[in-house]
């Protein structure tokens, strides 16, 4: 692979909301580069923090929330320290933009689709007037909306959920961002428009040599899309690398587990795998692995001591203290056993 | 299971839902048949507006049905029914329905939500013996018995489908009809829910009625399943023969869509859309025409020639 341009880098981000006089923490000490044009995947259940962790990119934390430490390099800024609306404006679309999962509440139900695109055309790129309106048009047709013309002056509940959820790509394509961000694009929609709303993602990131961080728990769709995977828990990624690393290669046991637990690839017959417990309240400070109560492959220093990453090729690093030398060699689940073994074909495949 | 021994409990016969009258009036299903037999899992999978929910909300009487009939165990259940025979469809099918945030009631307790069915049919002799049942429920579906005090509000997304699933057990079904049960949940916690309805199958003999569409979920956890395309069942049968050999273009595109946690083959694989205008019905309309022994499909002479030339592959 050619040298990697890192267009944003996080370093050892904090994250943290004040609710009634407690302190959670939703982002853990993350440190992760984002390289020009791949595509990120970021996979982890609910209450994970893969939406804050992504949201702190942008300025969008709700208002009791805050970064409280770490950098967030972009350009040479440091995304982190800025504090000011006005600072965040020259960030927010121009260079990094987002679509959301809910295509009917990121859409204004009282303007016009054509005019909502229309006014990121006028803020980003300078055009007005008739100018402004045949470049929507063109932004209409390029993310695959039929008769533009006629669309443009229609309302966002004329619009069906694939069509909507195309109209907002378009919106976040007219701010001419570097990196767009795509928060559960397509759980809303159905299995059919999902696959259409994909292939159209991936066709505008070719066009426009788009950087794009999936936000999703849809392992189906990080399969098709991601070119990386990032797994998050309780607000820390414990295991990021290459697609088929993290499909083939998986070691930290909660990837384990995410993949096991899918119906994809279970036995007919056989009972899935499921995640015994809860995720930790984040609002105590968590000892050792957060996983660990819930990891059948749990070893005493996961309740002590939190592991650092270990690296297992330049590109997949696993926070699991299973990877010490010290650590006995425990068998994954069938499921993972199945997957290793396509792990050689990916090999031979290189 | 041998078609002999197969005991069939519910027959749907070419049965029509509508909505609305005048210029207004929408077809929503448009002549279905199916037949559900004890034990089984049978699926009914399509997009949004397809009418496999609506197909559901009938056999329970939530929407009348406008033409054809209903049978359960052979009795009619659909259109005028007797006292009687309403009670015992109500004990014996019930519901899980998709949303647990928006099915239970805020304002009342696990305890009544759970027995709100023993009140309507009185299906329970005293106290003593409503609170044991609702005692086995909550058990049943691995929650604890005390948390039948509480409210639904305390509870997570996961807790709140085995409680709706719990409302469903105490009636003692037969058959449970449920309705995108997992589709509103995380993934961590759909294996959970899953694992539970499986367990529950084995433990009372349910008979389930699964509507989804998610074909990869269907695929695993159904044996028999019906693929409905604008309130017409396209194909039918067995769920592995489906899967391994689908006939109509439209159950192919559905196949074809569902994103497969697999790098390697999910790469370069074209998805594939439907398109109706694929089929030549003005002078040869499609008729039901069986593939194989247990799968069905739509489709007419040529499409049926075609298939049998091995021309439809890939």
């Amino acid at each position: 692979m050619e040298e990697k341009e890192v267009i944003l880098s996080v370093k050892d981000l904090n994250v943290i909301f004040d609710l009634r006089g407690q302190t959670l923490t939703a982002v853990r000490g993350i440190s992760l580069d984002v390289y020009r044009g791949e595509s990120l995947a970021i996979v982890g259940e609910s209450g994970s923090g893969k939406s804050v962790f992504t949201k702190s990119f942008m300025g969008m934390l709700d208002k009791n929330g805050r970064v409280s430490g770490g950098e967030i390099l972009y350009k040479g800024q440091d995304l982190a320290k800025f504090t000011t609306q006005k600072e965040w404006r020259e960030i927010r679309g121009k260079e990094i933009a987002m679509v959301f999962q809910d295509p009917m509440t990121s859409l204004n139900p009282l303007k016009t689709v054509g005019k909502q695109i229309c006014e990121a055309v006028m803020l980003h790129q300078g055009l007005r007037g008739r100018e402004a309106k045949e470049k929507t048009i063109e932004y209409l047709s390029d993310v695959g909306i039929t008769m533009p013309k006629l669309r443009y002056n229609q309302y966002p509940h004329e619009f069906s959920g694939g069509m909507r959820q195309r109209a907002v790509i378009a919106t976040a394509m007219a701010c001419n961002p570097e990196i767009l961000i795509c928060d559960e694009p397509t759980t809303a929609l159905d299995v059919t428009i999902q696959a259409q709303i994909i292939e159209l993602l991936r066709d505008m990131q070719k066009k426009y040599r788009l950087t794009i961080i999936y936000i999703t728990h849809d392992l189906g769709v990080v399969a098709k899309v991601a070119d990386r995977v990032a797994v998050m828990y309780a607000g820390d990624i414990v295991e990021v690398g290459t697609a088929y690393e993290v499909f083939y290669n998986a070691r930290h046991p909660y990837t384990w587990a995410l993949l096991s637990s899918l119906p994809q690839l279970g036995v007919k017959g056989e009972k899935l795998y499921s995640i015994e417990g809860t995720p930790p309240n984040l609002f105590m400070e968590i000892r050792g692995d957060a996983f660990a109560p819930r990891n059948p492959y749990a070893l005493k220093i996961d309740y002590e001591l939190r592991p650092p990453y270990f690296e297992v090729s330049p590109t997949h690093r696993v926070r699991s203290w299973l990877l010490d030398d010290r650590a006995p060699k425990v068998e994954p689940p069938a499921t993972i056993r199945r997957m290793l073994e396509r792990w050689k074909e990916v090999e031979a495949h290189e | 299971m041998s078609e002999e021994t197969r005991e069939k409990i519910l027959e749907v016969r070419d049965i029509h839902v509508s909505f609305g009258r005048g210029r207004k009036k929408f077809e929503a299903i448009k002549g279905v048949s199916f037949d559900i037999y004890k034990g089984e899992t049978f699926g009914l999978v399509g997009e949004s507006g397809s009418g496999k929910t609506t197909i559901g909300r009938a056999i329970i009487r939530i929407n009348p049905i406008t033409s054809g009939e209903i049978l359960y165990h052979g009795k009619r259940i659909s259109g005028r029914i007797d006292r009687e025979t309403n009670r015992n469809i109500i004990r014996n099918i019930q519901m899980i329905f998709q949303d647990p945030m928006a099915s239970l009631n805020e304002r009342a307790k696990v305890d009544y939500i759970v027995s709100e069915g023993l009140y309507n049919i009185g299906g329970f002799t005293d106290e003593k013996d409503r609170s044991e049942k609702v005692r086995k429920a909550m058990l049943d579906v691995g929650l604890p018995p005390e948390f039948a005090s509480r409210f639904p509000h305390e509870f997570s997304g996961g807790q709140r489908q085995r409680i709706g699933i719990a409302r469903t057990l105490i009636m003692n079904p037969e058959l449970v009809i449920a309705d995108e049960p997992i589709s509103a949940l995380d993934v961590s916690i759909r294996a959970q829910v899953l694992n539970l309805l499986t367990e529950l199958q084995k433990q009372y003999g349910l008979t389930y009625l699964f509507i989804a569409h998610d074909l990869s979920i269907m695929r695993f956890i159904t044996n028999r399943l019906g693929v409905i395309y604008k309130g017409v069942i396209v194909e039918m049968g067995d769920t592995e023969k489906i899967f391994q050999n689908a006939v109509h273009p439209y159950t192919r595109a559905l196949i074809s869509a569902i994103p497969q946690p697999d790098p390697l083959t999910e790469r370069d694989k074209r998805v594939y859309r439907y398109d109706p205008s694929v089929h030549h019905y003005e002078n040869d309309p499609p008729v039901w025409t069986e593939i194989e022994a247990d799968h069905f499909a739509l489709i007419n002479g040529e499409e049926k020639r075609a298939y049998e030339e091995g021309r439809v592959r890939g």
